[in-house]
């Protein structure tokens, strides 16, 4: 699995959407990405890439396109 | 970022400037765009175009958003909702959040807390149970805080399980995960006191929480009945766990974000974006260093609701500004309790009357 097959599968599994809905998603987009879903969605993107995030950039992880952006920062290319 | 300023580097006469012109602001917004807001300023008498100082700055009383629903944005506009944690039987306050606001709030906490806690987060045992968040349309203040905390954890562990019962289990495997590393735990002053210490106690386990810092809010009316002081509940829990770094807080859900934090020196302290004033219940005029009086809060944060300056029920003192020992600028307090039903009613009604 390549690094955005795995970034993909976490949203997916996070929030239980095909992996269609996926790329255009947003924060507070549905139900299940609210507050508490985000924090459950910064541990699962943790734990598969094996990073630690920093607090500002848990705040800026907006969007499924953010997200790759601050995972870059992390030298978690999202290809 | 609406503030990049750091929490506690700005000065008497520069916060004064930052705030001022901030809440003014806010003020004319919520008058501008809440009918009942604008109803009680024009009642007050109060002109914005008067306002020259923070304490000219028009205060509610906190308990009005029990009363009323009270926001200054589109119904569709309003995307959380977080009640404060009354009593059951009790009105509860309902605070309407926009996304800027709620947004801010998280970010402001952020840079409040890191300035004690250190920038990098850190293994997080919450002292509480896992069902507190569970409804998730509705946030309690409990969830909220806990929510807001969670930003600092990594590994997020519940030491409570759902029926408020220790999780010895599950705290040992989760101190064994991350031994000799540094812990925060976070939780709420009487829980804390109440499911967690008094346990420990009791079944007399063995827990090493030496590299531990404890984040503890909510206040302490329910700790009075058991005559337990700031000191108690700090040495007690030293000697069951080893805990030493332990601070309080105070906020409200009314300015979730803007919490106060206990200094090394047990002081609480009013960062850059939020600040405090003590009056006089009699009169409402302001209080000197050293008065006890009502604490007054404002703060830069609440754009979707007209809680900028809001008047508490708590009393408090204000012990000094720009001078506290541990080296932060801004206003340092203490809290001295919560006045009485009937007095809350009093010094409401006459303060609608005026």
């Amino acid at each position: 699995m390549n690094n955005l097959e795995k970034y993909t599968k976490v949203f997916t599994e996070t929030f239980e959407i095909p992996e269609e809905e996926v790329q255009s998603l947003k924060y507070q987009d549905i139900k299940a990405w609210d507050s508490v879903g985000h924090m459950g969605l910064v541990a699962k993107l943790e734990e598969a890439f094996d990073i630690m995030m920093e607090t500002d950039d848990i705040i800026d992880l907006s969007s499924f396109e953010k997200g790759k952006e601050i995972l870059a920062k992390y030298d978690v290319e999202i290809k | 970022m609406y503030n990049i300023t750091e929490p506690f580097s700005l000065d008497k006469a520069q916060k004064e400037a930052v705030l001022l012109k901030k809440l003014k602001e806010l003020t004319g917004f919520h008058y501008k765009n809440c009918e009942n807001y604008r109803h009680i300023i024009d009642r007050l008498g109060i002109k914005i175009t008067d306002i020259k100082t923070v304490e000219d700055i028009p205060f509610i009383p906190v308990r009005l958003f029990k009363e009323y629903d009270l926001y200054s944005i589109k119904k569709e506009e309003i995307f959380k909702t977080m009640t404060s944690s009354g009593t059951s039987g009790q009105a509860v306050s309902k605070i309407y959040l926009d996304r800027a606001t709620a947004a801010n709030q998280q970010k402001t906490l952020v840079k409040i807390v890191s300035d004690f806690t250190g920038a990098s987060r850190m293994p997080m045992l919450i002292i509480d149970s896992p069902s507190v968040i569970k409804n998730r349309e509705m946030f309690s203040a409990r969830g909220a805080g806990i929510l807001g905390f969670s930003i600092f954890g990594a590994d997020r562990t519940y030491a409570l399980d759902e029926n408020m019962n220790i999780n010895l289990p599950e705290i040992e495997a989760f101190l064994d995960r991350h031994k000799g590393k540094k812990i925060l735990l976070f939780g709420f002053t009487f829980m804390i006191w109440q499911y967690f210490y008094k346990e420990l106690k009791n079944i007399n386990a063995q827990l090493n929480l030496e590299n531990g810092i404890l984040i503890h809010g909510g206040g302490w009316k329910k700790l009075i009945n058991e005559a337990v002081s700031k000191e108690d509940f700090k040495k007690c829990l030293n000697e069951v766990c080893g805990l030493k770094n332990i601070h309080d807080y105070y906020g409200m859900v009314e300015q979730t974000g803007c919490i106060y934090m206990e200094c090394e020196y047990g002081h609480l302290h009013a960062s850059a974006y939020s600040d405090i004033i003590t009056r006089k219940s009699h009169d409402f005029s302001v209080c000197s260093t050293g008065e006890k009086g009502l604490i007054q809060v404002v703060s830069q944060l609440p754009e979707s609701y007209p809680g900028h300056s809001l008047l508490t029920e708590d009393e408090g003192v204000i012990l000094g500004e720009d001078d506290c020992p541990c080296g932060r600028k801004g206003k340092y307090f203490e809290i001295k309790g919560r006045i009485k039903n009937a007095e809350i009613r009093g010094c409401s009604d006459t303060y609608e009357r005026r």
